[in-house]
């Protein structure tokens, strides 16, 4: 019996399941505009610190300089990662993402898989790590990444984290050319669902978003996120574990989805954009330190 | 462990294996960290006596290194000391009876007291010991060798990942394999302990293959899907390549560079077909050969008959494409980059390139000197300061169409195509995508192409901007580069050179001396320094800034000299010492040193300029030397005769030089040979009579500076040991 390539939703169900098998927490997106799954807290706080921890969720990110209003087969201004993150990392963390993928219908001994050098980084988050770009038949389709850093700090024990692009790896799968033939489900297309999203979110970030707004909404997030840092400073030991360090790292997530907005409507000059990614560095190396700082009390009164 | 009846001494010594079994290493690093390790363990063996003569040869591929040492003595050689205890004469009494502190030094040294001796050292009289010291087995030295020999590996970024000791390394060790002879040797390294097994390809072979020697380590992993020999997988893919080329009735697109990449991305390489649409075929070359070597490691194929095929060769990680995927994956993949390539050009052009001038300005160029816009107003006022100042040769291949709109319509399009989408994807092609822009677009041939060359030459080998245009920009956007550089203290240092200066300066240096431009380098840095004093007009510029990049620049011409001309060092120094400003004229007067310099005369001659530079060099500070020789004070027929044919000389070749004949001019010098000769032969310079003495001390300094204006001559190396060309 030959069976259909699986569905964009299929592929989902799949992946999670795998990895729930192998003893993640299956997270949810996170609920505010972000460019990468990385930056979801259950990435970006989780890695930080000594507790073990399993997660995968999906995330929408969004990136909009890379939208093409629809037009462009390959390019999205929102794509869907799944994002996994094993801390520490194991041993056979590479071969755990092989058998992901014999998992959702690539029979490895007929396909060229390969691990090329790509290091990521995010100088917004103060973070990077070693790894490699996988590539499937020559199409990238994961970021393999060891943490190294996050928010300014050595991490310790070493994370791993495998980003999936979804779309990618859902077209090579149904052997489609354009990201909107991609069948979500059984009888309904991504145009379906997602084309008016590309083409009314791309036309926001290229031509009708304010820059002014725009500015001063980065200002007021950037304030609220130091006045809240600031207040955490202020606060006694004890009653540091409940102060809303997250709700700062939320309003870090503002500035930075702003900071790309203003990207694409280009009207960053050329210093201003170092000035304004070292302003948001600011405020997420601040927030992990505090958030490392929580744990460390909550699990001294817990012990 | 030695078979019955096994001689003796082969037991003496046996092979070695070592394999370090890691995540895939960056392709470009493997080679590199192979041959250091080679190295390392040659030195550490040979130090220990363990080595004996065997060659050590290492592999490297994606995930493992691999060393083989057919022939390793399995112990160190017994080794008799020397020890030295105690002084005499605290060692025995006066009775000539040992004391207790030579009872203890021969107890210590495991000797008798019978058996200890006096030696005597230049402090005085000790007694002394002699001791074996017992070789140590290979494997307890090995424990020791081979984890220092990977530790320091440098690599150029290491990683951290959790392992026992906290390890540093390119990426993840997975596994330690190390057989002496048909046993383990047992060693620890990254928080792992060694053993005997290996593991075969990641998606194809078996993991847990236990290996006993390096014969069967090839031959389990071959039959593993991994070739360990570099040279056996480049092998592989040269006749594979060759073949499916051949096939078809193409031709490759040779590429060493993409060859030796491919080499180390796969520790099975098998090269497959693939094609794509023709109408792809209608994108520049340039751009469909981009996407396949940079991005897809793809070779592309040309007809016969000239022109790229609608073809192209991957280098895929397996054995053979079993179910065909492999091939329709590349294809449907290179579909898609063709596409975008496609999708970038056709939007670029909805608008025209030098529409793109004002987005230059919110493009960085460098944080303290500013955006590419910046920088554009200061290539444009460089090459129109920099027009006046040259001087072409008429017989220059090149064409000669100078005019100063055509330069400032090269220099204003030159960095236009930075905010297209082509570039912004491939940026590797900048300079190239606006020539081609300029050309879709109308531009004449002469601009469009001085926009496409102005980044050459990239390398030694690099072309040279094809015209005059592009060469002038060309120098102006690397001299405008260096200035800049130079003054925000950006400046290279050891193997950092992020802005590439050494290439900028190479370059400068290559087009000047290649299109035979006549230019003086101090006037051009001086007028880079004002272009960017007048577009950066807040930036303070060091002092002695452009000292600094003639400095550079001279350092630069010096490697190409030497380096791509096959000049000697001293032939360059010599004629870089009479002069470097106008490099056309400095390799004029290279090229006839190196020929005056295979004549009889020449060699003493500038061995006794030598001598005449030491002489003036030792009497500077004691002497009073005269300005001009006075005739009435000489006092030998030689020194006499010695003027008389250096005045004759000046005036032959100062005519000769004027006219750059410098072939004859310095054949002309050489003929004073004998009268120098003769000179040394029959005067004595330091002559006790001073007013004698110093009228000679002129003669020989007016000699020194007249003949040393087309090459220093003191500077060539004249003895029989002169370093031979390379």
């Amino acid at each position: 019996m030959k069976s259909s390539p699986p569905t964009l939703q299929d592929l989902l169900f799949r992946l999670q399941q795998f990895w729930s098998a192998c003893g993640c927490v299956i997270g949810q997106p996170y609920d505010v505009e972000v460019g990468a799954g990385t930056m979801h807290p259950e990435t970006f706080l989780r890695v930080l610190g000594p507790e073990p921890y399993r997660v995968a969720y999906i995330q929408p990110s969004r990136r909009p300089a890379d939208g093409r209003y629809g037009e462009n087969p390959n390019r999205l201004y929102k794509h869907l990662q799944l994002q996994v993150i094993l801390k520490p990392s194991p041993a056979d963390a590479q071969e755990l993402y092989l058998a992901s993928l014999a998992m959702i219908g690539v029979p490895l001994r007929d396909h060229d898989i390969r691990f090329e050098e790509d290091n990521w980084e995010s100088p917004t988050l103060g973070a990077w790590g070693i790894g490699w770009q996988v590539l499937l038949d020559g199409l990238e389709i994961t970021q393999f990444t060891y943490f190294q850093q996050c928010g300014g700090l050595d991490l310790d024990p070493v994370s791993v984290e495998l980003t999936y692009g979804l779309e990618r790896i859902a077209a090579f799968l149904q052997g489609v050319d354009n990201v909107f033939d991609i069948r979500w489900s059984d009888d309904v297309l991504y145009r379906r669902v997602r084309w008016a999203e590309e083409q009314q979110f791309s036309a926001y970030s290229f031509d009708h978003a304010d820059p002014q707004r725009t500015r001063q909404m980065f200002d007021l997030a950037e304030l609220e996120a130091k006045s809240l840092l600031d207040g955490y400073d202020e606060t006694s030991e004890a009653d540091r574990p409940r102060y809303p360090v997250l709700a700062a790292y939320d309003l870090c997530l503002n500035c930075s989805h702003l900071f790309n907005l203003l990207d694409s409507r280009g009207v960053i000059s050329v210093t201003e954009r170092a000035t304004l990614i070292a302003r948001i560095r600011a405020l997420a190396c601040r927030v992990a330190a505090d958030h490392v700082e929580q744990n460390r009390i909550r699990s001294q009164v817990t012990a | 462990m030695t078979p019955k009846g096994h001689p003796r001494r082969s037991a003496a010594q046996a092979e070695l294996l070592v394999e370090l079994g890691c995540e895939e290493i960056p392709a470009w690093m493997i080679e590199r960290a192979a041959d250091e390790w080679k190295a390392s363990l040659q030195k550490y063996l040979s130090e220990a006596s363990l080595l004996q003569g065997s060659s050590v040869e290492t592999f490297g591929g994606p995930r493992r290194l691999t060393a083989m040492i057919p022939s390793l003595r399995l112990k160190q050689p017994d080794v008799a000391r020397q020890v030295t205890g105690p002084a005499k004469a605290a060692a025995y009494d006066a009775a000539g009876n040992p004391t207790r502190a030579a009872e203890g030094f021969a107890a210590s040294k495991g000797v008798g007291v019978k058996d200890l001796f006096v030696v005597k050292l230049p402090k005085g009289e000790f007694i002394a010991a002699r001791q074996i010291v017992l070789g140590r087995s290979a494997a307890s030295v090995l424990a020791e060798i081979l984890p220092r020999a990977f530790s320091e590996l440098a690599w150029p970024k290491t990683m951290r990942w959790p392992a026992p000791g906290n390890p540093r390394f390119i990426r993840p060790v997975r596994w330690l394999l190390a057989i002496l002879g048909g046993r383990v040797v047992s060693f620890e390294f990254a928080g792992l302990r060694s053993g005997n097994v290996t593991r075969g390809h990641h998606t194809l072979g078996k993991s847990g293959i236990p290996v006993h020697d390096s014969k069967q380590y090839r031959t389990v992993l071959n039959r593993n899907f991994v070739l360990v020999d570099p040279a056996g997988r480049r092998r592989k893919i040269e006749r594979e390549l060759s073949s499916l080329a051949a096939r078809k009735g193409l031709r490759i697109h040779a590429d060493l560079d993409l060859l030796g990449r491919v080499v180390y991305l796969n520790e099975y390489p098998t090269a497959i077909l693939g094609g794509f649409d023709p109408a792809f075929l209608a994108l520049p070359e340039e751009i469909l050969i981009t996407v396949m070597r940079d991005h897809q490691k793809y070779f592309a194929l040309e007809k016969k008959t000239g022109g790229l095929a609608p073809h192209f060769l991957a280098v895929i990680n397996s054995d053979r494409d079993r179910a065909g995927k492999m091939r329709a994956g590349h294809e449907r993949v290179l579909r898609a980059r063709f596409a975008d390539a496609q999708f970038f050009w056709n939007s670029d052009q909805k608008c025209r390139l030098a529409d793109n001038l004002p987005r230059l300005d919110s493009v960085t160029y460098e944080v303290s000197l500013g955006s590419y816009g910046l920088k554009v107003k200061r290539l444009r006022r460089l090459c129109e300061a920099l027009l006046p100042h040259l001087a072409v040769p008429e017989s220059s291949s090149v064409s000669v169409e100078l005019k100063l709109e055509l330069l400032d319509r090269a220099a204003s399009l030159a960095k236009c195509d930075l905010v297209t989408e082509m570039v912004r994807e491939f940026p590797e092609l900048q300079g190239i995508v606006g020539g081609l822009y300029a050309r879709a677009q109308g531009e004449s041939k002469l601009v469009a192409d001085s926009v496409y060359d102005h980044y050459r030459p990239t390398s030694l080998d690099d072309d040279l901007p094809r015209n005059l245009v592009g060469s002038v920009v060309a120098i102006a956007d690397k001299l405008d580069t260096l200035v800049g550089c130079f003054a925000v203290g950006k400046i290279p240092s050891g193997s950092s050179d992020p802005f590439a200066l050494r290439r900028a300066a190479a370059g400068i240096v290559r087009i000047i001396v290649e299109r035979r431009l006549t230019i003086s380098l101090n006037a051009a840095i001086q007028s880079a320094i004002s272009s960017l004093a007048a577009v950066n007009p807040k930036l303070p510029l060091p002092t002695g800034l452009r000292d600094q990049v003639r400095d550079f620049l001279e350092d630069r011409a010096r490697f190409y000299f030497e380096e791509r001309r096959n000049f000697a060092f001293d032939e360059v120094k010599a004629a870089m010492a009479a002069g470097s400003d106008d490099l056309v004229d400095l390799a004029d007067r290279l090229a006839a040193l190196r020929h005056v310099r295979s004549t009889e005369n020449f060699p003493p001659l500038a061995a006794a300029f030598k001598r005449i530079r030491n002489i003036l060099a030792k009497s500077a500070a004691t002497e009073l030397i005269p300005d001009h020789v006075d005739l009435s004070k000489f006092a030998a027929e030689e020194e006499r005769a010695l003027h008389r044919h250096a005045e004759d000389a000046a005036r032959a070749s100062a005519q000769l030089k004027k006219e750059r004949q410098y072939n004859e001019a310095l054949e002309r010098i050489a003929q004073l040979r004998p009268a120098v000769d003769r000179f040394f032969d029959k005067v004595l310079v330091m002559a006790e009579d001073l007013a004698v003495r110093a009228n000679r001390l002129a003669l020989l300094r007016g000699l020194l500076r007249e003949f040393s204006t087309i090459a220093d001559f003191s500077e060539i190396v004249t003895d029989s040991t002169a370093p031979p060309k390379t």
